[in-house]
């Protein structure tokens, strides 16, 4: 089914299935392809080359593996004015995504210090599966939340005016209506605000490893190898979880009304511009703003720990917020498809917005080198940060990958290996790790992931987001 | 009779529930989601939730039965160890489930689950009855 087009490219021929409206597109190289092959994703990317008014290709990151309806490393965009939005596109769990703190600290001040360190951010930092937040939020202050996103946190109280100028979309995607997301939404999201959550969210203490690109990371505050970051991911909870349901029943009908016919029935969508797509676009900003608000808190507290154990001040720590992306979303942004500026919409799933040097969206700070991509490995090896380019603007408007991607299913992770042998083997690594829940630690065994250097080596050579650093973790929270 | 099996995906989980009849298939499909979040020989029956539900088709049914549990467990915090299916058409499906608040001193919380979803969904009947369902992690 595939055609090599280049050492990086494999294109699924718009003939391969009937109904498929545009080719597919990979990034990968021969050597994961096998992987790859060996499960359905491909098969979901001709899938959602079958989605009304999808425009250029339907794109997989080369982290692709099998989702539920879109492949997870999917990227999709479709015409505004005569396309569809599928909620499948952005998943259930709307923004989640990555955040990233620098500090003035090196390994040699934090390592003695490390397992205090852990254990105050574990107490201050709420997460593992039916945790409750700390926030109180009264009234229809959630509504407040939820047009403004991380912007609500910092008037809160809950970080610095900054974080937003280094924050995608500052935070806050406009066009959201707190009135087009059900009650069930809200009672869900109300008492999860400000919590890490489980599954493979975490919050990493990571030491820079190697500097690939000295001027760009000094741009993005990243001095030199040795120095201290701290990683958070998490998204919207069962907030998002439920506007992600919600909708999917609504387009479940819209698919019978339009007249859409779709090979897969998560895909379910409707257009853009009809009531249907309209109000699932002002929930799905109020539940990619519940995320943002959700990894400020996160960080404020982050910040709190780091000074107490520390005994540093704030100003001190130097912890600025390098930036923070989602990876799961679907942005209405400008692109130029076949010579031609148009009005699409981005689907994202399981993939991190790109952009290059000189794009308005980007920080002022950072118009000159493009934008930071922040891309967690798994928690025995490595995670890096890269840049958006020009390149990914014109072949994947603007997207990239967003993780390792798994290898092993959950059952076969568990079956291979403990939760304790888990954590013995990254004790031996030398890092420390506070878990809420041991035995889903297995799940989330390094040897159930693949090497996110693989991936990297692919989004560097085919120029779509060159690497910048690389880091390593010295000690981890999981929920 | 096995109530329920899991299969293998790459970074979900899927339930295949059986049963002599669909209403024990639906009752089972829920007993296998809550085997993953939970230990479930740890949790006693002290509460009980009518639920009510209604759908487009018999498979919508399913996600929107697990969802509305998942649901209860997010915002009530309980846990469900039994479940009833007291009435069932194309379109409705009532039951009683039984469970208990989540008490961490006793329970083992295991995996958290997102969500069920529509994709590979199948309500089948032929030699028993089977529902199969990929559950978002």
């Amino acid at each position: 089914m595939l055609t090599r087009i280049d050492d990086y490219r494999w294109e699924i021929p718009i003939t391969y299935k009937p109904g498929m409206r545009v080719p597919g597109l990979i990034f990968s190289d021969e050597q994961m392809l096998r992987h790859i092959q060996d499960e359905q994703s491909l098969e979901q990317v001709a899938n959602v080359a079958f989605l009304p008014g999808i425009v250029g290709r339907s794109l997989a990151m080369p982290d692709i593996h099998w989702g539920y309806g879109f492949p997870i490393g999917g990227v999709a965009a479709t015409r505004v004015d005569d396309g569809v939005i599928s909620p499948g596109g952005v998943g259930f769990d709307i923004n989640c995504g990555v955040r990233l703190l620098r500090t003035n600290l090196t390994e040699r001040e934090v390592k003695p210090k490390i397992e205090r360190l852990l254990a105050d951010l574990f107490i201050n930092v709420p997460s593992g599966l039916g945790s409750k937040g700390k926030i109180r939020l009264k009234g229809n202050e959630i509504d407040k939340l939820l047009l403004k996103g991380a912007g609500w946190a910092v008037a809160a109280g809950y970080g610095e005016p900054e974080d937003l100028e280094f924050t995608e979309d500052h935070g806050c995607l406009k066009g959201a209506d707190p009135d087009k997301v059900s009650i069930k939404a809200k009672t869900r999201g109300t008492p999860q605000s400000g919590t890490l959550g489980s599954g493979n969210h975490f919050l990493e203490i990571q030491v820079v490893d190697e500097v690939y690109d000295a001027g760009i990371a000094q741009a993005f505050g990243i001095e030199e190898k040795g120095q201290i970051l701290v990683l958070i991911h998490t998204g919207s909870r069962g907030f998002g979880h439920q506007v992600c349901d919600d909708y999917l029943k609504t387009m479940g009908t819209a698919v019978r009304n339009y007249g859409i016919d779709l090979p897969d029935r998560q895909l379910a969508c409707a257009p853009v511009n009809s009531p249907e797509g309209q109000s699932y676009l002002a929930a799905m900003a109020c539940a990619a703003n519940y995320a943002w608000a959700n990894r400020q808190c996160i960080t404020h507290w982050t910040r709190e720990s780091f000074s107490r154990v520390l005994g540093k001040s704030p100003r001190d720590l130097g912890m600025r917020l390098v930036y923070d992306v989602a990876h799961n979303i679907a942005k209405i942004e400008k692109h130029q498809v076949e010579g031609k500026k148009l009005t699409v919409c981005v689907h994202r799933k399981g993939a991190t917005r790109a952009f290059p040097a000189g794009h308005p969206d980007i920080p002022e700070a950072y118009r000159k080198v493009g934008q930071p991509v922040l891309i967690p490995g798994d928690m025995g090896r490595y995670s890096y940060v890269a840049v958006g380019t020009e390149k990914a603007m014109e072949e994947t408007f603007g997207s990239t990958c967003h993780g390792a991607g798994r290898a092993k299913s959950r059952s076969a992770a568990r079956r291979s290996i403990s939760g304790a042998d888990v954590a013995a083997e990254l004790a031996a690594k030398g890092i420390a790790i506070q878990v809420a829940n041991i035995a889903s630690l297995a799940e989330e065994a390094p040897a159930a992931y693949k090497d996110v250097a693989e991936v990297m080596h692919i989004t560097d050579a085919a120029g779509i987001s060159p690497r910048v650093i690389k880091a390593r973790p010295i000690g981890v929270i999981k929920g | 009779m096995t109530r329920f099996e899991l299969f293998d995906h790459t970074a979900d989980v899927g339930i295949v529930a059986y049963g002599n009849d669909l209403k024990e298939a639906y009752a089972n499909v829920a007993y296998g989601m809550f085997s993953l979040i939970a230990d479930l020989k740890e949790v006693h029956e002290e509460i009980q939730r009518d639920i009510d539900i209604q759908a487009l088709d018999r498979e919508s049914l399913v996600v929107d039965w697990l969802n509305e549990l998942l649901y209860i467990f997010d915002v009530d915090h309980v846990i469900f160890s039994r479940f009833e299916i007291t009435a069932l058409s194309q379109s409705k499906l009532r039951a009683k489930a039984y469970g208990e608040k989540i008490d961490t001193s006793r329970h083992q919380l295991k995996t958290e689950v997102k969500a069920a979803t529509y994709h590979l969904l199948k309500v089948e009947e032929g030699n028993g009855f089977k529902i199969q369902v990929i559950l978002d992690i």
